[in-house]
């Protein structure tokens, strides 16, 4: 079942030394899960909600865009708008520069965005549209900010794509004014404010007071990204997507990045201590502060697990996402409410992410790198789950099979992370996990009747 | 609302009703690229499997598309194109993307569409699956059809046609007669399909559809993950599109040539062009076109079905009199909500479409001529931008299509009736019936009842009883 070229991206732990073949090309044919770099720069600049975000290529890049995420905004929402170029055949014979800025200036009129983004598409690579220039006239002659994003679909996978993001968004970063921001300050990198997600991390900084600064970029406004050298530390969430941005914040500005995790108790606890224990010099008393902040939410979530883990205790969950350090949480969490995680993969995970995995996981685990529906339908099966997680085109993999699924990717609408989104998803695996269908579904069915 | 500007001189006086801006850029298409079309039509052939030609986001995006509407697997291969091969071009990744979709899925046919990627860089398509077949001799290969879909001309129906005529043409063959009809019935859900099958078995016909999804996306729950779903139009079946004795084609907007005149002018198979039978009269013209072809009167249970209809029609008729609607979506789609509007005595005051079949004011107009006080504004390449602008002047009572629509009735604060391609904020977008009697009937109980609920809702008192 699993192609002889891939054969080197699976592992079962417990059957010979850890190797995981990774970061490797998607296999022609392979079907794989992955998407391309466009996808990965739209992902990560998408929730900038004061900025325009123009799609330079065919409508299709831009439709399949349009609002599908879970990114919540405080106030402008112009990033729910799906915006295009639309080239048309004649545009790809004579260049699609002249339709890309009447675009813009159509857009930057209507619309009196803080910034524009451009991304570029596969077909503008190829017709080599000059980004560049047309963005520099116009940013010119508008006085906004107006940034190219090189994000040709064909010029790697996901993760190149982050990387483009973030060299866009250091155009931003270091052209504000920071008067005035505490030293007890951060930014909130790679949390996209799914379902507001971002609001109870605000929220969590706030009591142990920190100032947030810029969030990169779920919530995201283009001044406060400007002003965001101004803050003493980057606190990064999600594998790689704004990973770039701490290094290059760090090289250019000497800021400090912290790796966290808000999902999962575990996580998000240790993520709020490591911030503590940052400002430990500067704010002896945060450290406390946040103990107690700890201690008042497990107080409440504590009880409530308990009668969750009871039910879900030896059941049975797979893990399939996008990038490999929402999984350490996801096993983690998965621990907490007493269940075996027997299968984990990512569409994107380094070696060092892969090796991580197998040091968190049991016996007798699959490990996966860039897998396809086959494989995971294969997986599901053979360790006999009872929930998968994943992203909306797993969802039916999960299904068909008569397996619970959840939702842990960008279009997910319920809140996840922290400690009260520790409860949601407990919630969540219980209403899937236990829901009566199952014994109705021919998997199920046929095995009880012999 | 731009009411000074002339409007274009080449534009037919149906479309003139409302002068406007044209804008460079599309704000919220109301289209989807043409790849997705033809990853559609494959997806409706048994055993079969779509394949994109091009990088790796195209096949996962359109995947992720199609799956929220459906709720279905869709599984689409790709070439999965780097900067290397997007340089030096596809070839060996097609051909080697090829020998693993075979090798994993052992599919009846694989159906190669291009993108706006490799259309540019001038792979050229068929001289690559000539020499893949070439180098594959001797094997046992599963059927090639190509289809060019570059997805900066046309939109995600144009793609479905332009798929649907590739297979006619690729793999129609001469020979002896079958005595099938074949049925094109264009972009509509597996529930009208699942009619439409019916309807063929009860007027005694044996139909050839393409493509036909009744199964293959709304599936049962499974035993074990098929690695292609079951159903579809059998291969050997399409091979002989070309022996039927007739061919029925649903669309008044439809592009170009379509794969009914293909198989006309290469079979001699006689075409039979209807619009998509929404509503009494649409449905009327394909029942009689049935009772031709099968030399049957309409059986009784339709004949049934149509009788409830009309006195749904009286029944409800107050309620729906005079309420004035905007209608997108897919062309051929539109023309048939429109038809069905007007003869309940709603009016569409604005039919719009992303596509520019150039087909689609003319085709509204016929199919509502002597119904209307007067004709509706008709716009061809629209986006919602363009449509909200347009609309918020009208001040429309309903809104008819598809999920894309919903920020606009939750803005109007009116209804929005469900019907079409995508439906991703509802369940159940593969089981909505729009086609023959019996779609009319479903459809005309839900705008009823949507009205119904508006009123209800806004009322002082919250009327209970009819």
């Amino acid at each position: 079942m699993i192609l002889e070229a891939r054969k080197d991206q699976v592992h079962r732990k417990g059957d010979e030394a850890f190797a995981l073949a990774c970061n490797k090309d998607s296999l022609a044919g392979a079907v794989s899960q992955r998407a391309c770099v466009f996808c990965g720069s739209r992902v990560v600049l998408y929730p900038i909600a004061d900025a325009l975000h123009l799609v330079h290529g065919p409508v299709g890049c831009a439709a399949y865009t349009w609002d599908i995420r879970g990114a919540l905004s405080s106030g402008p929402e112009l990033h729910r708008l799906s915006f295009s170029t639309d080239l048309q055949e004649v545009d790809v014979i004579f260049g699609g520069e002249g339709k890309l800025e009447a675009a813009l200036r159509e857009l930057i009129d209507r619309h009196a965005p803080k910034a524009a983004f451009v991304y570029s598409t596969c077909i503008v690579g190829i017709i080599g549209d000059d980004l560049e220039a047309v963005c520099k006239r116009v940013e010119a002659e508008k006085g906004i900010p107006v940034i190219p994003v090189q994000s040709e679909g064909f010029k790697g996978n996901k993760r190149a794509g982050y990387n483009a993001a973030c060299s866009a968004m250091m155009r931003l970063v270091g052209t504000g004014d920071t008067a005035g921001i505490s030293p007890l300050s951060v930014n909130i990198l790679g949390d996209f404010n799914l379902a507001g997600e971002i609001w109870i991390i605000r929220g969590y900084f706030e009591r142990m007071g920190v100032e947030v600064v810029a969030n990169v970029t779920g919530d995201g406004r283009v001044d406060d990204l400007r002003r965001a050298h101004g803050a003493a530390l980057n606190v990064v969430q999600c594998s790689g997507s704004t990973m770039d941005l701490a290094r290059m914040m760090q090289e250019k500005y000497g800021t400090p990045f912290l790796r966290v995790s808000y999902f999962g108790v575990e996580d998000m606890a240790e993520s709020l201590y490591d911030v503590a224990r940052f400002f430990a010099d500067r704010d002896p008393g945060m450290l406390d502060r946040t103990r107690e902040l700890v201690r008042e939410e497990l107080a409440v979530l504590y009880p409530k697990l308990q009668e969750y883990r009871k039910a879900l205790t030896g059941k049975r969950a797979a893990i399939y996402v996008g990038g490999a350090f929402k999984a350490f949480s996801l096993v983690k969490a998965f621990r907490l409410l007493g269940m075996d995680v027997v299968m984990v993969g990512s569409q994107t995970g380094t070696a060092e992410d892969y090796r991580e995995l197998y040091e968190i996981t049991d016996e007798g685990t699959i490990i996966v790198d860039d897998a396809n529906p086959l494989e995971l339908a294969e997986f599901v099966r053979e360790k006999d789950v009872d929930i998968l997680v994943g992203g909306v085109k797993e969802r039916p993999i999960a299904h068909k099979l008569g397996v619970g699924f959840c939702d842990h990717n960008h279009e997910r609408k319920e809140a996840l992370e922290g400690f009260v989104g520790m409860l949601n998803f407990a919630d969540e695996a219980y209403r899937t996990v236990m829901s009566p269908v199952w014994r109705f579904v021919p998997r199920r069915a046929e095995a009880s009747h012999g | 609302m731009a009411e000074t500007d002339q409007s274009p001189a080449d534009r037919s006086p149906i479309t003139d009703h409302r002068s406007r801006i044209s804008y460079v850029s599309t704000t919220n298409a109301c289209k989807l690229c043409k790849p997705l079309g033809a990853c559609l039509v494959f997806r409706g052939i048994e055993g079969a499997i779509p394949y994109l030609h091009g990088s790796q986001g195209c096949a996962t995006y359109m995947r992720r598309y199609i799956i929220s509407h459906f709720r279905e697997p869709m599984d689409i291969a790709s070439s999965s194109l780097g900067e290397k091969q997007a340089v030096y071009g596809g070839g060996p990744s097609l051909k080697q993307g090829l020998r693993n979709v075979i090798a994993k899925y052992r599919p009846a046919l694989i159906g190669v569409a291009t993108t706006c990627l490799t259309e540019t860089i001038g792979d050229d398509v068929p001289g690559i699956l000539a020499e893949f077949r070439e180098e594959a001799a001797g094997e046992t290969l599963p059927a090639l059809v190509r289809v060019s879909t570059p997805s900066y001309s046309g939109t995600h129906a144009e793609g479905f046609h332009a798929a649907v005529r590739a297979v006619a043409e690729q793999l129609g063959e001469a020979g002896e007669p079958t005595g099938a009809v074949n049925l094109f019935p264009g972009s509509v859900s597996p529930a009208d399909l699942r009619h439409l099958k019916e309807l063929l078995r009860d007027f005694g016909l044996d139909g050839v559809i393409l493509p036909d999804l009744s199964e293959t996306l709304d599936g049962p729950a499974l035993q074990d993950y098929e690695e292609l779903p079951r159903g579809g139009t059998p291969v050997a079946r399409l091979r002989g599109m070309g022996r039927s004795r007739a061919t029925l084609e649903f669309g008044r907007a439809l592009p170009g040539t379509t794969a009914g005149a293909v198989l006309a002018r290469r079979f001699g198979v006689p075409l039979r062009s209807l619009g998509l039978p929404v509503g009494l009269r649409e449905s009327d013209r394909f029942f009689r076109a049935l009772e031709e072809l099968s030399g049957r009167a309409t059986p009784r249970e339709h004949a049934l079905e149509r009788g409830r209809l009309v006195d749904a029609y009286v029944d409800g008729h107050k309620v729906v009199s005079g309420v004035q609607a905007v209608v997108y979506g897919e062309e051929d789609l539109v023309v048939g909500l429109a038809a069905f509007l007007a003869e309940i005595g709603v009016r569409p005051v604005l039919c719009a479409s992303g596509g520019r079949s150039g087909r689609l004011a003319g085709a509204v107009q016929a199919v509502t001529e002597g119904l209307l006080p007067e004709p509706p504004a008709v716009r061809e390449g629209a986006d919602f931008y363009e449509l909200a602008e347009e609309a918020e002047a009208l001040g429309p009572q309903l809104l008819v299509g598809n999920s894309k629509g919903y920020h606009l009735a939750r803005r109007w604060q009116i209804p929005l009736v469900r019907v079409g391609f995508p439906i991703h904020d509802r369940f159940g977008g593969q089981r909505l019936l729009h086609l023959g009697y019996r779609g009319a009937q479903s459809l005309y109980d839900r705008i009823v009842n949507a009205l119904l609920e508006v009123k209800q809702e806004g009322s002082a008192v919250g009327y209970g009883y009819l």
